[in-house]
């Protein structure tokens, strides 16, 4: 079990997706399939949705909040984002969409070292790698 | 606000804003002078759903704010190839934010207004590459706020007091030394790319540059801040003896060490330049003016242009201000001779305008390089102004020898 720093509360399980780049989702993310599109990000073609998602934080737009809530609306979004470091931008995003929608996406910062293919549990301010 | 005295619209925005203050650690809220809003550009149902959830109650924002890009250029409509769908949800959105009291501004540079944020103001604004330009450029303050928190700022008049908002949230923490052939420092198309590097390179520390000189100029780090934006989350970068917090190396760094000193030699810069085209083949349009082109950047298009015309579709895009100035100044008249399309409110990388080509798009921008192959779905050939226009106006791609 490892500790979190909680962002946004909440419990999600689901396959880990490490991204070795920062991503933006505006322009990064299709809400409507949640596929990666940014031809030049090194997962492009992976699907976020249902996704433990970690990276090192966001980058580039400041839209990457409204194409969050969007995906959640939409049901494409991650299970849950586990950032290296805060960023804002995604918080307000996941916010939002609890808010209009009831969607969840919990946000926390930790140093899990979280790898593609395992299955990762948060709940509150615990991480937890599933036994394979 | 919060207990719903002013309304549920504000109560709503303050309940947010609160709990991304709580996710920040901020010891306390505090007041801002102004705002700038990037939630108006449509990117689904979602933005239209709050924006009416903050408006109920005859919510009005506290402080000046001003509006970034919309999803449609609504001085010039019939520019719009999308689907009427999508042009009538970005109304609905639009209408909604200008009912809240913001300005229809409708540019991503609103530090090229007539009133722009001073030296220490609070502000809160949305659009990458106009808060790393407040923060580096102009010296007000603000962290980087992403779409729906910009809009809770406003109608509030708060903002949490983190990071950039407070002085020891601003100093430079990563070095980046500059040593190049000096001539390159001459170019425009040099101050993206090496914002392009930064970007990828910073991580989320703040950058201080040393190696330029006073020709780094307003317009060369619009340019240099927007390719640094979109290539990573840099909301503020110092410029050694040019930026307004950076007089000299104990100030800029606030008297600690970098963490790390990176130097960029012109290989990395050519290396640079060549990652920033995705593409080649024949010409296909040509779009200049991400982020939205100053004045006096449309004069050196309209000088450059004089007396010739574009073989292609050549946009430029501009806020619709800047537009007014420029007719006033006389200068539009030569960029109709030329044949180039004027785009306002909105601009040729995030909506359907330029259509389908037939080859590769020219630009001048890192920031438009970096998204129009997954926006668009075209090719890029990254390259500067003067080649930009000269390969227009021969309608094939013509590369010069000035970055030799």
């Amino acid at each position: 079990m490892i500790k979190a720093k909680v962002l946004i509360r909440g419990d999600a399980d689901g396959d880990g997706l490490r991204l070795d780049e920062p991503l933006s989702f505006w322009g990064g993310v299709d809400p409507v399939t949640g596929v990666i599109v940014e031809e030049r990000h090194p997962q492009h073609g992976e699907v976020i949705t249902g996704k433990i998602l970690s990276m090192a934080h966001g980058r580039g737009s400041s839209s990457s909040s409204a194409v969050l809530a969007e995906a959640l609306r939409l049901g494409t979004g991650p299970a849950a984002i586990v950032l290296d470091q805060i960023d804002s931008i995604l918080v307000i995003g996941a916010l939002v969409a609890g808010e209009l929608y009831g969607a969840t996406c919990p946000i926390a910062v930790s140093g899990a070292e979280i790898r593609t293919g395992e299955r990762w549990t948060l709940s509150g301010e615990s991480l937890t790698k599933a036994e394979s | 606000m919060l207990a719903g005295g002013h309304g549920p619209g504000v109560q709503l925005a303050m309940k947010l804003l609160t709990a991304v203050a709580e996710s920040e650690d901020a010891p306390r809220l505090i007041e801002i002078e102004g705002a700038h809003i990037d939630g108006c550009l449509f990117h689904g149902q979602s933005g239209i759903d709050l924006a009416k959830a903050l408006a109920r109650g005859d919510s009005r924002v506290r402080v000046p704010t001003t509006l970034n890009v919309a999803s449609i250029d609504m001085l010039h409509p019939e520019l719009f190839r999308g689907d009427p769908e999508l042009a009538r949800k970005s109304r609905e959105l639009t209408d909604t934010y200008v009912g809240l009291g913001c300005q229809p501004t409708w540019t991503c540079a609103p530090y090229q207004l007539a009133q722009r944020p001073s030296r220490g103001q609070q502000i809160a604004w949305g659009e990458s590459n106009a808060i790393v330009f407040a923060n580096s450029v102009l010296g007000a303050r603000t962290n980087r706020y992403g779409d729906f928190i910009d809009i809770c700022c406003a109608l509030t008049g708060r903002a949490p007091l983190t990071g950039l908002h407070t002085d020891e949230g601003r100093f430079g923490s990563i070095e980046f030394v500059v040593e190049v052939d000096d001539h390159l420092l001459d170019l425009d198309v040099f101050y993206p790319i090496l914002g392009y590097l930064l970007g990828h390179r910073a991580g989320m520390e703040i950058p201080v540059i040393t190696g330029l000189d006073e020709r780094a100029t307003e317009d060369r780090l619009k340019a240099l801040g927007a390719g640094a934006a979109s290539s990573g989350a840099v909301a503020m970068f110092h410029v050694l003896g040019v930026t307004p917090e950076a007089p000299d190396r104990a100030t800029a760094f606030g008297g600690a060490n970098p963490v790390e000193t990176i130097t960029l030699g012109t290989p990395d810069f050519s290396r640079a330049k060549e990652d920033l085209s995705t593409g080649a083949g024949p010409l296909g349009a040509v779009s200049v003016g991400t982020p939205h082109m100053s004045l006096s950047e449309l004069k050196t298009l309209a000088s450059v242009a004089e007396g010739q015309v574009t073989q292609v579709p050549f946009f430029v895009n501009t806020a619709r201000d800047v537009l007014s100035e420029a007719e006033r100044a006389g200068i539009v008249g030569s960029l109709d001779e030329f044949g180039a399309t004027v785009v306002t409110d909105t601009c040729t990388y995030i909506t359907p305008i330029i259509g389908d080509v037939a080859g590769v798009v020219m630009t001048d921008s890192a920031k438009w390089a970096h998204y129009a192959p997954a926006n668009l779905g075209v090719e890029v050939v990254f390259a500067s102004l003067t080649e930009c226009v000269l390969s227009a106006i021969e309608g094939r791609v013509v590369v010069t020898d000035e970055w030799r």
